[in-house]
Parts: structure tokens; C-alpha cells; sequence
């Protein structure tokens, strides 16, 4: 009966669509509409194939979903990564920005593209995999909600792609991290408010009687980020058939909604969420249970309590009222608390097991991916001080710090998530290749250290020179003159970028030969491993 | 009073007041008497059930001795 109702909605989606699509008024949204038809008729079209075939065995979990996830995260990191190294190789060299793609392929149309893809596709997948995973082995209970975890991983990839496809053609509502209009913020409203119902329902279907620390870290993260999307993009669409639309925020209040949404993206998306995956994670490749779970329930109360108010360090010198500005640093520097007690409780998670770190590379990974939290999160706070802002602030410097956060800890935490879900998903008894590990293990961390050091190098020396004045109070320095000086920088960062992307690509074929080479795991044998 | 100033003065006086208190409360009932066990029990669950989902419906209705026994 269900599945008839769904074949009825797809094929009202698909219509409905192609209606719109004929009615469109930009380019951008006749593209959007024909995503949404496509991807309604491809739904609708294996759903008859597939009529009264979905069973839900309540007795295994639902990996399935996990398993396209990870190919999703892998798949969407490559392409992140390579239009990262792209862009950062059209700063260095202008003359990348070709004329024949003037208006789709220049450095401001694929900026967007490349944080997007990251952050988004990349990290957004990852999250989404591994948050399924989690929460089916911690509450010992299968996903709640049926077939309804395809819906959020498919719903997601139409996101991504509205958002890419928007961004190339210019259609953008130039917030920061928020660029979709409103028409993939609607619908990923839809995938979210979905995203957070499986979640919820799982945990309180739940058959063990605690809720473990990650997935009080990933719940935070769905509503958090479900909250911070809404108010971000409160906006007017002008018209039912065209993509653009009129923001509700104006003035000083649309900036300090915009870093309010922007910060916590960052403290619960890329912050939030990824340490539900260190809780989980490091503790099982380590084979020891956390360091202290008393530091866990403060990590995260601390975390959530202070993270909500750092988004005013973003305005520093703006038209923002100064106490704002003065609380938002403030907060920022309490946030080294819970920070550093979150790294120590991850990388202590290991005392007595130290050895591990010579022998596992996957492990390796993780902990480099502690430590550059805490490096990160060392270097926020200090940025956030109004002093140090006036030197970092509109400069590389930033761009280093958020490499630092982003290609050390969110990617590597990822990259070894990935390592240890690929076997087990696939039900392989090992990895391919160890030393390939390895080998990717070293060039992103050298990738990173480059990036990070280039862009500290050239950060400075920017926001010296634009303060340069000369005896009579003139600015030494024109502009042009700072680019000219970062050319060398510019060129050490593109290599950094683009070790990490050969990591990664390295990554991609190691897990490939693990899914088609190694041979099946025994049952006997991962029962050996559970009971250590 | 203008919606700003009263929500302002609510904001930096009982809320303030209420989420610290919370937090606070917080801590301490992190530590309080007797969640040592608990909180064993729950750091170590994650080598539970890695395979397939408990048996039986919820999570009382099975002896918590038979869930240990598969660490």
C-alpha cells in the first residue's frame, strides 16, 4: 500500500517539476527543476521495479545505506579536494582562469563550489555515514524509520547537487557557507528534519540503556544545524518559478545572523559532529574505551554551552555594538577549555596502547586528526582576540587556520573512519595495503604542514604590509603590491593541496582493491577480535 | 519597556543565572556518587552488539549480565 503511495507522490514530484521547469524563469532554476525530475523519475522507475520488495529485518542493521555513504564520501572528497587544488593554483596563476569558461569557470564561481563540496559533500556524507552507523552499534538497534535512510542519503545528493549546479550557473544568495537559494534550502530543510527523525527514533528505540557520548555529539550536530539553517535562510522568494529570492535580514543584523549561522557550522558541523565520530571511532580502532567518560560529559556540555556565542569574533571593527564583539572573543577564548579537554580525553584514549601508533597507520590518522584539533582550536581563540584580528583578519592567515581545522582534523578524522568502515562494511578481514595507508598518511600530513606554514608565511606578511606606514602617515604598500609578494606562497600551498589530493586518491584505489582482493572475513575470526 | 532592553535584562540576569546553574548542575552530576559504574558500563558498550542488533525488544528486557557476556 505504502509503496503505491509513493509511486503516486514521485510521479506528482516528477510532473509537478516538469512544469516548473517549463515555466522558469533563469537558467539556474530550469536546471534545479530538471534535477528534480529526473531524480523523481529514476526514483519512481525503481520503485516499480522494486513493488513490495523492501523487508526490514528488525535482527541485522541497515549498512546498506552506510556502504553508498562511504562511496559518497570518498567520491565527493576527490572532487572537493580537486577543485580545491584548482582554484588554488588560479590564485597563483591567473591566467588559469581561462577565457572561454568566464562565468563558470573562474576562481569566484568555484570558490563557492570548492567550500561547499568539502564541507558539505564531503563532510556532510561522512557525518551522515558514519552517524547511521554509530547510532545502530550503540543502541544495539537497527535504524529506525524503514527504508527512510535511503531517503536522506538520495535527498542529500540532490542537495549537493542543486547547490554545485547553482553555484557554476550564479546562483547564489552570497552568504558565506549558506550560498544555496531558497529553493535547495527548502529542501534540504526536508532532508534534515527526516535526517533528525531516523536519529531520534533509533535512540529511543534503543536497546541498551545508556545513550553513548557520540551520539549525544551527533544529535547535538542535526538539530543544531536544522536551527542554524532555517534563521540563516529566512529569505523571500521573488518568484515561484526563478531562483532568486529577498532576504528577511538586513544591515548589521543579516551579519551577525550570517556568523552566528557561520561559526556554529563550524562548532557543530565540523566540530560537533566530528567528535560524535572521535568518540566513537578512536576508541575502536584503539581497542580501549574512552579515557575518561566524565571528561566526555563535560566535553560536551562545556562545548555546546560556550560554541553558540563565539560568531561575533567575525565582526571585529564592524558596525557591530562593541559588547558584542567584546563577548564573542570572549566566549571564544573559554571555548580553549572544553577544546583541549576533548583532545586530551581523545588522545589519552590510547595510554597504554601507545605502541599502536607504530604499527597501525589507520590509528595514526586519527590521532595526527586530535592533534590538529587542538591546534586549531588553539589558534581560533587566539585569532578571535581583537588585537590579533586587526593583523589576521582579510587576510591568508585565515585560510591557513581553517586548512589546518578542515584538511587536519575534519579529513584525516574522516580518512581513518573510512579505513576502519570500508572492512567491516565490505566484510573483508583486512585492508588492501598497510603501507599504502602509510604512504597516504604522509603526503596529506605534509600536504597540510605546507598548506598551514605557507599561509601563516604569506597571512602575516599581507596584514603587515596593508599596516605599513610611512613617516608622513601614507600607506607604503598598494595592494597589487601584497599579491605580488605572496606569489611564492601561493605556489607552496597549491603543492600542499595537491599532495593531500594524491592522498586521497590513493585512499580511494586502496579501499577499491579492499572491496575486490581480500578475501571474506570469518565470522570466528571477528568474534577472536571482539573479545580481544 | 522596548522588546530589546526587556529581553536584554532578561538575558544577563535570570537566564544567565539559570544556565549557569545548569551547568553546574551538570558537573556535578557527572560526578556524582555512584555514576562510576554507569559510566564504565557505557564507555565500554561501544564493544557490544557490533554485528547485529541486541536480541529482544527493549533494553530491560534483556539481564544486563547476558550483554556484558558478549564483551
Amino acid at each position: 500500500m505504502w509503496d503505491y503511495v509513493k509511486l503516486i507522490l514521485l510521479a506528482a514530484v516528477a510532473v509537478l517539476a516538469a512544469y516548473a521547469a517549463s515555466q522558469a524563469r533563469d537558467l539556474a532554476y530550469l536546471v534545479h527543476m530538471m534535477i528534480f525530475m529526473g531524480a523523481a523519475a529514476i526514483a519512481f522507475l525503481w520503485q516499480i521495479r522494486h513493488m513490495g520488495e523492501a523487508v526490514h529485518n528488525q535482527n541485522e542493521y541497515f549498512d546498506g545505506v552506510v556502504r553508498y555513504g562511504v562511496i559518497a564520501t570518498a567520491f565527493w572528497g576527490v572532487v572537493g579536494f580537486l577543485v580545491g587544488v584548482v582554484i588554488a593554483f588560479q590564485l597563483a596563476f591567473p591566467t588559469l582562469n581561462f577565457e572561454f569558461l568566464q562565468g563558470y569557470g573562474n576562481f569566484g564561481r568555484l570558490r563557492p563550489l570548492h567550500t561547499s563540496a568539502v564541507i558539505f559533500a564531503f563532510g556532510g556524507n561522512a557525518l551522515i555515514a558514519s552517524a547511521f552507523y554509530v547510532v545502530q552499534r550503540t543502541t544495539a538497534a537497527r535504524l529506525f524509520g524503514g527504508g527512510l535512510g535511503w531517503f536522506v542519503f538520495w535527498g542529500y545528493q540532490v542537495f549537493i547537487l542543486l547547490a554545485a549546479t547553482g553555484y557554476v550557473l550564479g546562483s547564489t544568495q552570497s552568504q558565506e557557507y549558506a550560498e544555496p537559494e531558497w529553493l535547495a534550502d527548502l529542501w534540504l530543510t526536508i532532508v534534515w528534519v527526516v535526517f533528525l527523525l531516523i536519529y531520534m527514533g533509533t535512540l529511543i528505540k534503543r536497546r541498551e540503556p545508556h545513550i553513548y557520548v557520540a551520539n549525544w555529539f551527533y544529535l547535538s550536530f542535526i538539530v543544531t544545524i536544522a536551527m542554524l539553517h532555517v534563521v540563516n535562510n529566512l529569505a523571500v522568494p521573488v518568484s515561484l518559478f526563478g531562483s532568486t529570492s529577498i532576504p528577511v535580514w538586513a544591515g548589521v543584523q543579516s551579519a551577525m545572523v550570517q556568523w552566528w549561522y557561520g561559526h556554529n557550522a563550524v562548532g557543530f558541523f565540523l566540530t560537533a559532529g566530528f567528535l560524535g565520530m572521535m568518540y566513537y571511532f578512536i576508541p575502536k580502532q584503539a581497542e580501549r574505551p574512552v579515557y575518561s567518560y566524565k571528561l566526555s560529559i563535560i566535553h560536551f556540555w562545556a562545548l555546546i554551552f560556550l560554541y553558540i556565542w563565539a560568531g561575533p569574533h567575525h565582526l571585529h571593527y564592524t558596525a557591530l555594538p562593541d559588547w558584542a564583539q567584546t563577548l564573542g572573543m570572549t566566549f571564544s577564548i573559554m571555548l580553549w577549555m572544553p577544546s583541549w579537554g576533548g583532545m586530551i580525553n581523545g588522545l589519552m584514549t590510547l595510554s597504554g596502547a601507545w605502541d599502536k601508533l607504530r604499527t597501525d597507520p589507520v590509528i595514526r590518522m586519527m590521532v595526527v586528526a586530535v592533534g590538529f584539533y587542538g591546534m586549531a582550536t588553539f589558534e581560533g581563540p587566539m585569532m578571535s582576540i581583537r588585537a590579533v584580528n586587526s593583523l589576521s583578519h582579510y587576510t591568508d592567515w585565515t585560510i591557513g587556520h581553517v586548512h589546518s581545522g578542515a584538511l587536519g582534523w575534519n579529513g584525516m578524522i574522516t580518512f581513518g573512519m573510512l579505513y576502519y568502515l570500508v572492512p567491516r562494511l565490505w566484510k573483508r578481514e583486512r585492508l588492501y595495503s598497510l603501507s599504502l595507508v602509510s604512504w597516504h598518511f604522509w603526503l596529506a600530513t605534509i600536504g597540510i604542514v605546507l598548506y598551514a606554514a605557507s599561509m601563516w608565511v604569506t597571512g602575516i606578511m599581507e596584514g603587515l604590509m596593508w599596516r605599513q606606514v610611512d613617516a608622513q602617515g601614507f600607506l607604503v604598500n598598494s595592494f597589487a603590491d601584497t599579491v605580488a609578494a605572496k606569489f611564492p606562497m601561493y605556489v607552496v600551498r597549491g603543492v600542499g593541496g595537491l599532495m593531500f589530493l594524491v592522498g586521497a586518491l590513493i585512499m580511494c584505489y586502496n579501499l577499491w582493491m579492499t572491496v575486490r582482493k581480500v578475501g571474506e572475513a570469518k565470522p570466528a575470526a571477528s568474534a577472536a577480535v571482539a573479545a580481544e | 519597556m522596548e522588546t530589546y532592553s526587556l529581553l536584554r535584562s532578561f538575558a544577563d540576569s535570570w537566564y544567565l543565572l539559570f544556565m549557569t546553574l545548569f551547568f553546574v548542575g551538570i558537573i556535578a552530576w557527572a560526578w556524582r556518587p555512584g555514576s562510576r559504574g554507569v559510566q564504565q558500563d557505557a564507555a565500554t558498550s561501544i564493544f557490544r552488539n557490533d554485528d547485529r542488533p541486541a536480541a529482544g525488544g527493549a533494553y530491560d528486557d534483556a539481564p544486563r549480565s547476558q550483554s556484558q557476556g558478549a564483551r
